[in-house]
């Protein structure tokens, strides 16, 4: 019954796809592949939140979520409005300090992390600050909050945004967030921890991970009835392409099931329109 | 140590680690009753321009009581730690009571969106700005406890986040690599709320401490709200109980659902409704002066902001909201 609710609006949006899931459901399921058994992984609130409750009811039951403000394995009634709200501690196993769990990342004892942002370029670097001249901004973003901190610490991160030129730019009007800076050997340069840096990008039209050598984003995988023309077409910089691009394998009935029955029954996440 | 280079960022509160242990060395640390009220002690710590740091974490576990009171004694000028600042900042943007701001995060009220007046207070240029991290403010407050100039960290390496900041980018003396420094943070005011007090100031935090444990620490004044008074036998029947001890307070009042709008931890959930009610507001300057005078300006105090918002009716539905993991979020 849950289940028939949250598909609701989507189905009315963009109508029911052959495939019997909607590309929220597979960025989810993309994303909470990414997420090991064992690992240590830091999540906002939203879809990170969600894709690491699905890895955890799914292939990674001892992946322990933490929470910049201090929470650390809780087990979630339901997903978290702050990464500071109770929710973030509700059994957890420690509830300790921003301190504290800042520093778990800057020794290199987390995995993982998700960040998000108004515009990211080719080298996975992220703008959650302005639009616009930082002097006269057009729009005043939040800032980095922990966003700075988590993708300069934690081993990988790995985004999950919209695909759409406005976000997928040339150049950042501010670089808040460090994927690879410049490219190859920028982060060890400015002395950011070496051997870490982003992973993967997920979108509604593909996955891209990033090239070992250049340091720039490459497509990797490509989603159910999306074309190259299209991503392209979305992408304000060159992206690189991976020789042997696949299809991006979708959700499973059983993924499905978690999403909808356990992790998101109100469908807050699945449900929404993706903008 | 080599100086690599330097953010180009105002620092607002330059680190004074000698000028704040003589601040530490004048305090009477004898266990004496610290109990007043909310409006007497705005009035008597709250000067215009001073330098503020609120705990708790944004909408969870706030000190709104003091907040309104800052708004409605009309304070100005007063300089702000955004680390993860989301209703508490909107409160005194509102209130027009904020001119200087060390940014970790602000503008944003997390998964429920932008409060309008902020982002129109800072694309209209009225506010100073010093762009940090969460962690790299938190580590200020560190730096501030433990009375030492600066705190060494790893990040805003390399970004604009960095470039806009007061810190700077040193050789480290140890391995040669760079390292970044945050300058100490002492803030003139901390205001705190906690579960539990007792007279003299000792508190019990439940749940997460965010970095209020720092903040008190590292503050010339701590201000504390608590929802509950209990005897000092508390704490002595438990000495772990003390999250935040006596001689880093100077103020506590006892005010219960302090918090509100925001959530306590294991007492009541946030009111999503009400905080809707604010962003929304904001929307339309008229109705934004009508709602700050309904709810701050005409009412005489935090009690009655509650009443106004539904009262024990409201709290007891956060109160089951809390307890139960309700999973609808309004």
């Amino acid at each position: 019954m849950a289940r028939a609710i949250a598909e609701k609006p989507w189905n009315i949006m963009k109508g029911i796809q052959m495939s019997g899931y909607n590309k929220m459901e597979l960025m989810l399921s993309a994303a909470s592949r990414v997420l090991k058994n064992g690992s240590m992984v830091i999540v906002g609130t939203g879809a990170p939140c969600a894709a690491a409750m699905l890895a955890q009811k799914s292939h990674a039951p001892d992946m322990t979520v933490i929470f910049e403000a201090g929470g650390v394995g809780p087990q979630l009634p339901t997903m978290p409005i702050s990464v500071g709200d109770s929710r973030t501690f509700h059994k957890g196993i420690m509830a300790t300090s921003m301190d504290d769990i800042m520093s778990m990342l800057q020794r290199g004892a987390v995995d993982t992390c998700f960040i998000g942002g108004a515009q990211i370029d080719m080298y996975g670097n992220i703008n959650s600050t302005v639009i616009g001249d930082y002097n006269h901004p057009k729009v005043r973003l939040p800032g980095s909050g922990g966003a700075n901190d988590l993708a300069s610490l934690c081993w990988n991160s790995v985004c999950m945004t919209v695909h759409s030129s406005r976000r997928f730019v040339r150049k950042l009007d501010f670089v808040t967030t460090p994927g690879y800076l410049e490219g190859r050997g920028s982060r060890e340069k400015e002395g950011l921890p070496p051997g870490s840096g982003p992973l993967s990008v997920i979108t509604d039209l593909c996955i891209m991970g990033f090239d070992a050598n250049s340091k720039r984003m490459v497509v990797s995988s490509i989603h159910q009835g999306v074309t190259k023309e299209e991503i392209t077409r979305n992408t304000g910089f060159d992206l690189l392409w991976a020789e042997d691009i696949a299809e991006t394998p979708g959700p499973g009935k059983k993924e499905l099931d978690i999403l909808g029955n356990e992790v998101d029954p109100m469908g807050y996440i699945i449900s929404k329109p993706i903008i | 140590m080599k100086t690599i280079k330097w953010g180009k960022g105002p620092l607002f509160s330059p680190p004074d680690p000698f000028g704040f242990r003589k601040n530490q060395k004048d305090m009477d640390r004898s266990l004496r009753v610290k109990t007043t009220t909310v409006d007497r002690v705005v009035d008597e710590y709250i000067k215009d321009g001073c330098y503020i740091a609120s705990g708790g974490f944004g909408t969870n576990r706030i000190p709104t009581a003091l907040l309104h009171e800052i708004v409605r004694k009309k304070k100005k000028d007063l300089s702000f730690a955004g680390h993860t600042s989301t209703h508490d900042y909107q409160i005194l943007i509102n209130g027009e009571c904020i001119k200087r701001v060390d940014a970790a995060y602000i503008v944003g009220l997390e998964a429920r969106g932008l409060s309008t007046s902020a982002r129109k207070a800072h694309e209209n240029g009225l506010i100073e700005l010093c762009e940090w991290s969460n962690a790299s403010l938190a580590w200020r407050f560190s730096a501030g406890a433990r009375g030492i100039p600066f705190f060494p960290t790893y990040v805003n390496l390399g970004t604009d986040t960095f470039e806009y900041s007061a810190a700077c980018v040193v050789e480290c003396p140890y391995t040669g690599k760079p390292v970044s420094l945050v300058p100490a943070l002492n803030p003139d005011v901390a205001l705190i709320h906690v579960h539990r007090a007792d007279e003299t100031g000792n508190c019990e935090i439940e749940g997460i401490t965010v970095a209020d444990t720092d903040i008190a620490a590292a503050s010339r004044t701590t201000i504390v709200t608590c929802e509950e008074m209990v005897s000092a036998d508390y704490f002595r029947r438990n000495p772990n109980r003390t999250t935040i001890p006596w001689f880093c307070v100077d103020a506590v009042i006892q005010v219960p659902n302090g918090s509100y709008p925001g959530n306590m931890p294991g007492i009541y959930f946030s009111d999503e409704a009400h905080l809707r009610e604010w962003l929304e507001a904001e929307k339309d300057e008229k109705k934004l002066k009508d709602f700050m005078n309904k709810y701050i300006y005409s009412t005489k105090c935090f009690e009655e902001y509650v009443e106004k918002c539904g009262g024990k009716k409201r709290i007891e539905e956060l109160r089951k909201k809390e307890l139960t993991g309700d999973i609808l979020n309004g």
